[in-house]
């Protein structure tokens, strides 16, 4: 085969062949980067707004640069405490839910009990119930209460409410995780004079563990910015969320982009943590 | 007499309306390596469980040298079970999967650390102590399995089809290494398996299981030279059976009519205590095929057959030969007095079968004489 033959062939080829192959080469590249495009512009308008000066109390408008804001995050009266909320209760309801629902896991996956069918179609009532009206009903029947602690509204039941919603979720995790567990491991624990509690701490946890890692996070998240539920709970007290809602009508402060961008960085950097670890583990 | 490590008595295990297994006894001595023996289904695996501590039995005593233990959880007895699948843990490395019984019974650490090291020794895994369970092969995670066992040195170790996935080239080299690592250690093995060549190679007794009780129990060559069940017959080997009726005796021997009309003769001893109908048994190796013209000695039983077909596997040449009422018999030779295409026996060659009265056995004959034939899918 002599070169000029390649070239009189490729010269002959046509048009469409050209523009297919420039398709297949380029499409996914192009998709792909619209796709990351469309799921990190926000993120980028937040962080790119935290250092904006902006001239009045809104700030949707570009009008130049400035790091003051990053050296005051907690200037605004009231962000302080409503991002101290906030993350309090985000860790408490995050603690007592995983707790909590791993246990209704292991009796749910585990054992065969009377109501047990019931109490699996249970779990999955707050995550198909929407969220306002599970808002709503937990106002009615606190207010219904009527006596503390449950009423006036406060701290505690904002936690009753984010613990209550967080368990179905980690209930889910982590019997997906222990849908899979060999049992003969647990078997082969108790053969090695491993009683009933060794069992679970040596063996059982251990193994789950990275399901109940991923249903503490996911709590946690869906805790710190959750608003509607905790709109109707909240009474007098202000999460972080209530916060900038409050805010949204006379201007958000600069601040609000400033704390968004930390809890993002935050979020990467855990990720990015467990990541590297998990590559490290693997070698 | 040794003494007795393992004693059951009466144990009987339900699923629901299924009785796995059947009122038990028996007794494994000190030191012994016990099979249990048959197919999936028979009790066995279940019988091992109980031992082990995994199931508790509906009914019976579990005894365990001179200790009741029917009702102990697992941990609480001086049994170490090597699992089917393994059972390592994942998350855990070699040396803590072989250490785990020791930490749980406090065992000092730097005794672990030797104790760890001899057994890795024992079974040559010296310097895998650091990997992972994942990082190593079958055959080498059932070697840690046994050493995460036997670095115990429990009374009795149990043994759930440790080779099953083990590939065959692998399976014979980890037979005869378990063998000797009994034979080192001297502690009882109770080995569950549903392959008798695999039971009869390590095992010093065997109890064949079928549908939740032992039909014998024995030595390897006890079992296989007088199996004193049809089912026995057929699970260990392949076995000749021939429906039989007893003519009555001459010297030490019975004399047994075929249906062909041929007579037999059979020591008397294994006819007693045979009430109903009884079949002959003889193995097709200790059948010699012989031309028709050819005289044989009067110690000889003989029968005359046509050969319908032979297979030849290298070692011997296994050979199907029908008698006259059209029962067929299956016989190997050795390839040694005849080897060559043209001396082996070929389709269609009358010939006539000869063998030792001394090497027939008989079993009851509880099928009405339909079946005349076990155990051929041993020949593979």
């Amino acid at each position: 085969m002599t070169s000029a033959a390649t070239a009189r062939v490729a010269a002959a080829r046509p048009a469409r062949q050209v523009i297919a192959r420039f398709f297949d080469r380029w499409s996914l590249i192009v998709y792909t980067l619209l796709a990351v495009i469309y799921l990190l512009l926000p993120v980028a308008v937040i962080i790119l707004f935290s250092f904006n000066d902006p001239a009045g109390k809104s700030n949707f408008v570009w009008q130049g640069f400035t790091i003051q804001y990053w050296l005051d995050p907690f200037g605004p009266l009231g962000l302080s405490d409503a991002v101290t909320l906030s993350l309090v209760i985000a860790f408490l309801s995050t603690a007592i839910a995983t707790a909590l629902g791993t246990l209704i896991a292991l009796a749910l996956e585990r054992y065969s009990f009377r109501g047990k069918g019931f109490m699996n179609s249970l779990i999955f009532l707050p995550m198909a119930t929407p969220e306002i009206i599970m808002g709503a009903s937990l106002l009615t029947m606190f207010v219904a209460i009527g006596t503390p602690p449950f009423f006036p509204l406060n701290f505690l039941t904002i936690l009753i409410a984010h613990v209550m919603f967080n368990i179905s979720y980690v209930v889910v995790t982590v019997r997906a995780r222990l849908a899979g567990f060999p049992r003969h491991l647990e078997e082969a624990a108790g053969d090695l004079y491993a009683n009933e509690w060794q069992t679970f701490w040596r063996v059982t946890f251990p193994l789950i563990l990275p399901g109940i890692v991923a249903a503490a996070l996911l709590a946690f998240s869906l805790s710190i910015d959750d608003f509607v539920v905790t709109n109707f709970t909240a009474g007098g007290t202000q999460t972080f969320p209530m916060f900038i809602y409050a805010k949204s009508r006379i201007g958000i402060p600069v601040q609000v982009n400033v704390i968004g961008t930390c809890i993002f960085l935050i979020a990467v950097g855990g990720v990015a943590i467990t990541t590297l670890a998990g590559r490290r583990k693997q070698r | 007499m040794a003494d007795i490590e393992v004693r059951l008595v009466d144990v009987t295990k339900r699923f629901g309306d299924f009785v796995a297994v059947d009122a038990i006894s028996l007794e494994v001595r000190d030191g012994e390596f016990f099979s249990l023996l048959g197919p999936s289904g028979c009790g066995k695996t279940t019988t091992l469980r109980m031992l082990g501590g995994f199931e508790e039995p509906t009914s019976g005593l579990i005894e365990l040298h001179g200790q009741d233990v029917t009702w102990l959880p697992p941990y609480k007895r001086n049994v170490n079970t090597v699992f089917q699948n393994y059972a390592l843990f994942p998350h855990l490395s070699i040396a803590e999967n072989i250490a785990f019984g020791l930490k749980r019974r406090g065992v000092k650490a730097d005794e672990i650390k030797r104790r760890v090291a001899e057994a890795l020794e024992l079974v040559q895994l010296t310097g895998y102590e650091a990997r992972k369970p994942g990082q190593i092969s079958g055959g080498q995670a059932q070697r840690v399995a046994l050493a995460r066992a036997l670095i115990n040195r429990p009374g009795v170790l149990l043994l759930d089809e440790p080779l099953g996935a083990l590939d065959l080239k692998l399976r014979k080299q980890m037979q005869v290494e378990l063998k000797r690592i009994q034979q080192e250690v001297g502690i009882t093995f109770i080995y569950v398996t549903h392959d008798q060549e695999e039971a009869m190679t390590m095992s010093d007794r065997i109890a064949v299981m079928n549908k939740g009780h032992y039909e014998q129990l024995g030595e390897p060559e006890v079992l296989y030279e007088r199996p004193k069940t049809r089912f026995v017959a057929g699970f260990l080997g392949v076995s000749n059976l021939i429906p039989v009726k007893s003519e009555g005796t001459a010297d030490n021997y019975a004399i047994l009519r075929l249906p062909d009309g041929h007579a037999a003769r059979a020591p008397r001893a294994l006819l007693d205590g045979q009430s109903g109908p009884v079949a002959l048994g003889v193995r097709p190796e200790k059948i010699r095929l012989k031309a028709r013209a050819e005289e044989t000695s009067g110690q000889y039983n003989r029968l005359d057959g046509i050969v319908r077909h032979s297979s030849y596997i290298g070692v011997s040449t296994q050979y199907i030969v029908e008698l006259g009422d059209e029962r067929q018999l299956t016989v190997f030779e050795q390839n040694v007095e005849r080897a060559t295409k043209a001396e082996l026996w070929s389709p269609g060659e009358e010939v006539a079968l000869t063998w030792l009265p001394e090497h027939s056995f008989a079993v009851p004959d509880d099928t009405g004489g339909v079946v005349e034939q076990t155990g051929i899918a041993a020949v593979e």
